[in-house]
């Protein structure tokens, strides 16, 4: 039996490396996996103390993550895709509609 | 007659259907409502009056309250009306010679594109000026009085694309508001006094010695000055001549008949109160005095046929405030009944004569068309002669009363003017006479050819209120004819409070009868010898005197002298005030505010960098100090 105390040090190291991804990459989709990653750790997460304290509100809580990163890739793979034909380009650095 | 107080409901109901439905109504259908829904109210009123002839005087005035009004605090009032002898003669007069006009109309204004719009607002003052004379307590008839003054404008400015007619409107409007301005402040201070608004708790308060002799003076003088304004006496009479820009049938109805006349009604309807105030009676004997021979001499010279009328109208209802001043309230409202007739008699004659000219104004390019309008010419004289006071005609009975009154009361200087007046009177409306229906023809060509006489919806309204003009007057026969005789003054006796009345020796009352029908006669020879006998004196006249004829003929610069004194310097003041306070100061902080808005933002938008990445950094950022105070 794996302490729960492993899978906190995989999920923060997840997390850390999803992060470090998002500002080091500059092309969205890459990015955008960064932030699947943290969602993943957060899940991990999750599980463990699901785990941990015998509750299963924790496996509840990661199911409805599931389905909402879901939806949430569908949507953002659809806006990357429209912003490309816009630009001819997924930088994020060329994304500066918004610039004051 | 319980049901009195429907009268003001008919053209009201009828005013709001053409207001709304008018568009979809077709033009036979709204000439018939209209004319029906106030032929509807005159029948109502005469109903209301046989029975008031039935009613004892103890039991009058007869309300009706329909409900609470505005109840807030101390304030009340109730939405109450009233009927007694006055108010039930105004309603005959105002449904009666304004069912007349409202049909007169149907002919005149046949053409007119406006024509479902003219009865519209025809009707609503008919509304307006019966909600006036019926109301039971002062605000009810200031509601009145604001309506049709609101009337007035829409009628004389209703060709608003004539850029002289909306003007005309404007001014009415404008100086309206200074009298009116003073009336509702005479209306706060009775309410002050009175504690309501209404008259038989008003005149029990007088009655109770609620008021000094100086409350009473304050309060009177504040509503004559509201009077001045709308009965366009001494000084805002100056909209009634510019008033003639609306349609002839409109200055028959509103600016002769009913609603100039509303002043009068009001100083009648709160005749204790000026009674009780010795000076505000002199101030308004004095105004209506001064009136009648000011406004007489302007009328000498005036070449425009419609503005000669409005001088004759502001200087007969002069004398309607003479009768006022002097303590004779049926005198003066008898006054305005006979005047309600022959004025408006004169005024649609008139209109008859434009009719046929194709709207021609000036006397000047006319002469000679006896012949040629055979209905008009004989009801406008019976008019011209009527108010010139030759004997047995209506204005005879009436002004005489006045002048009477005004000798009997020693107020000699009052009926010194008002005789002068009345030589006035005869010679200007006889020069009309003379210039429009006699002598050389001096028509325009293109006018001769479509010279035709009025349709007979026209004509008609016209023999009627002649057939009124001769036989009003005998409702109200002088005291040498017996002490019984005045019919009008003992129908008005519950309404009207006894003041000390001047009693004359029957002799010295004949030799004042003489001395009207002389001044009449007289003033109508002065007028033939002028401008038909010898056609040449009136330009000898003038030569000899060509300082008084410019001022006369300029109506003693008046309208300059206010321009200069009132509104050019209120012009000018609006336009400081407007460039250096609107401009540099509201707009100043207007526009400061907005510039520093726009800076900070500018300044600040260095922030918004658009890059999805900053703001993730900042997400981050935040996280991360927001962990730290949690942990530590």
């Amino acid at each position: 039996m794996i302490p729960v105390g492993w899978f906190f040090g995989l999920s923060i190291l997840l997390f850390v490396l999803g992060v470090i991804g998002f500002f080091v990459k500059r092309d969205l989709i890459t990015m955008f996996m960064s932030v699947e990653v943290m969602l993943n750790a957060a899940n991990l997460a999750f599980i463990a103390l699901a785990k941990g304290s015998g509750s299963p509100a924790g496996q509840v809580i990661v199911f409805f993550v599931i389905t909402v990163a879901a939806a949430e890739a569908a949507v953002g793979l659809a806006i990357i895709l429209l912003v490309f034909r816009q630009k001819r380009s997924i930088k994020a650095e060329d994304m500066d509609l918004m610039k004051g | 007659m319980e049901m009195f107080w429907l009268i003001p409901l008919f053209p009201g109901a009828s005013a709001l259907i053409l207001a709304v439905f008018g568009k979809w109504l077709p033009k036979k259908y709204v000439s018939w409502q209209a004319c029906l829904s106030v032929l509807a109210s005159f029948g109502l009123s005469l109903v209301s009056f046989f029975g008031l002839l039935r009613v004892s005087a103890g039991s009058l005035p007869v309300i009706k309250t329909l409900f609470s009004w505005v109840a807030a605090g101390s304030f009340n009032a109730d939405l109450s009306f009233q009927l007694d002898p006055l108010s039930s003669i105004m309603t005959l007069v105002v449904t009666g010679v304004g069912f007349l006009i409202h049909v007169y109309s149907v002919g005149y204004m046949a053409h007119d594109n406006g024509y479902k719009r003219y009865f519209t607002y025809l009707n609503l003052f008919t509304f307006a000026m019966l909600i006036l004379v019926t109301g039971a307590n002062l605000v009810l008839m200031f509601v009145g009085w604001e309506g049709v003054g609101l009337c007035s404008y829409l009628l004389i400015g209703f060709w608003f694309e004539k850029h002289s007619a909306a003007n005309a409107g404007k001014k009415a409007f404008i100086v309206n508001r200074i009298g009116d301005a003073a009336f509702i402040l005479g209306i706060f201070f009775i309410f002050l006094v009175v504690g309501s608004g209404d008259f038989r708790a008003i005149n029990g308060a007088i009655e109770g010695g609620a008021f000094t002799q100086g409350m009473a003076t304050l309060a009177a003088l504040l509503l004559f000055a509201g009077a001045t304004g709308k009965s366009a006496q001494i000084p805002l009479y100056v909209w009634l001549p510019d008033a003639m820009e609306g349609p002839t049938p409109v200055s028959a109805l509103i600016h002769a008949a009913t609603m100039v006349t509303a002043g009068v009604y009001m100083v009648a309807r709160m005749n204790l109160l000026f009674s009780l105030s010795g000076a505000a009676g002199q101030v308004v004997g004095l105004v209506g005095g001064l009136t009648a021979i000011f406004a007489a001499t302007m009328a000498l010279t005036q070449n425009d046929i419609k503005r000669v009328l409005a001088y004759s109208t502001i200087s007969q209802i002069g004398y309607m405030f003479i009768g006022c001043g002097v303590g004779a309230y049926s005198a003066g409202i008898f006054h305005l009944y006979t005047h309600a007739f022959f004025k408006s008699l004169l005024f649609l004659a008139a209109g008859s004569v434009m009719h046929a000219l194709s709207g021609e104004l000036d006397m000047r390019k006319m002469g000679g068309l006896r012949k040629y309008l055979p209905l008009t010419y004989p009801t406008f004289l019976v008019g011209a002669i009527a108010i010139a006071g030759v004997p047995f005609l209506s204005g005879f009975f009436s002004k005489d009363a006045i002048l009477t009154q005004a000798f009997a009361q020693g107020r000699y200087f009052l009926w010194a003017l008002g005789l002068m007046g009345a030589v006035l009177t005869a010679f200007y409306m006889f020069r009309l006479v003379f210039l429009t229906f006699f002598g050389e023809e001096r028509l325009d060509s293109h006018a001769k050819e479509h010279l035709h006489e009025s349709p007979r919806v026209m004509t008609i309204p016209l023999v009627i209120l002649a057939f009124f003009s001769v036989v009003a007057g005998y409702a109200g026969l002088p005291v040498v004819l017996g002490e019984k005789a005045n019919l009008f003054d003992r129908f008005l006796e519950p309404v009207i409070h006894p003041g000390h009345e001047g009693h004359l020796s029957i002799g010295s009352e004949w030799l004042l009868i003489l001395a009207s029908v002389a001044v009449a006669l007289c003033g109508i020879y002065i007028a033939y010898v002028f401008y038909l006998k010898s056609p040449r004196t009136p330009h000898r006249v003038v030569a000899r005197f060509p300082a008084i004829y410019r001022l006369l003929y300029n109506k003693y610069y008046v309208d300059e002298i206010y321009n200069a004194a009132f509104v050019k310097p209120m012009v000018n003041g609006s336009r400081a005030v407007y460039d250096t306070f609107d401009l540099k100061v509201i707009d100043g902080t207007i526009n400061g505010t907005a510039a520093a808005t726009g800076f900070a933002g500018k300044a600040l938008s260095f922030i918004q960098s658009g890059l999805v990445k900053d703001y993730a950094l900042v997400i981050l950022l935040g996280v991360v100090i927001f962990l730290g105070y949690l942990l530590f």
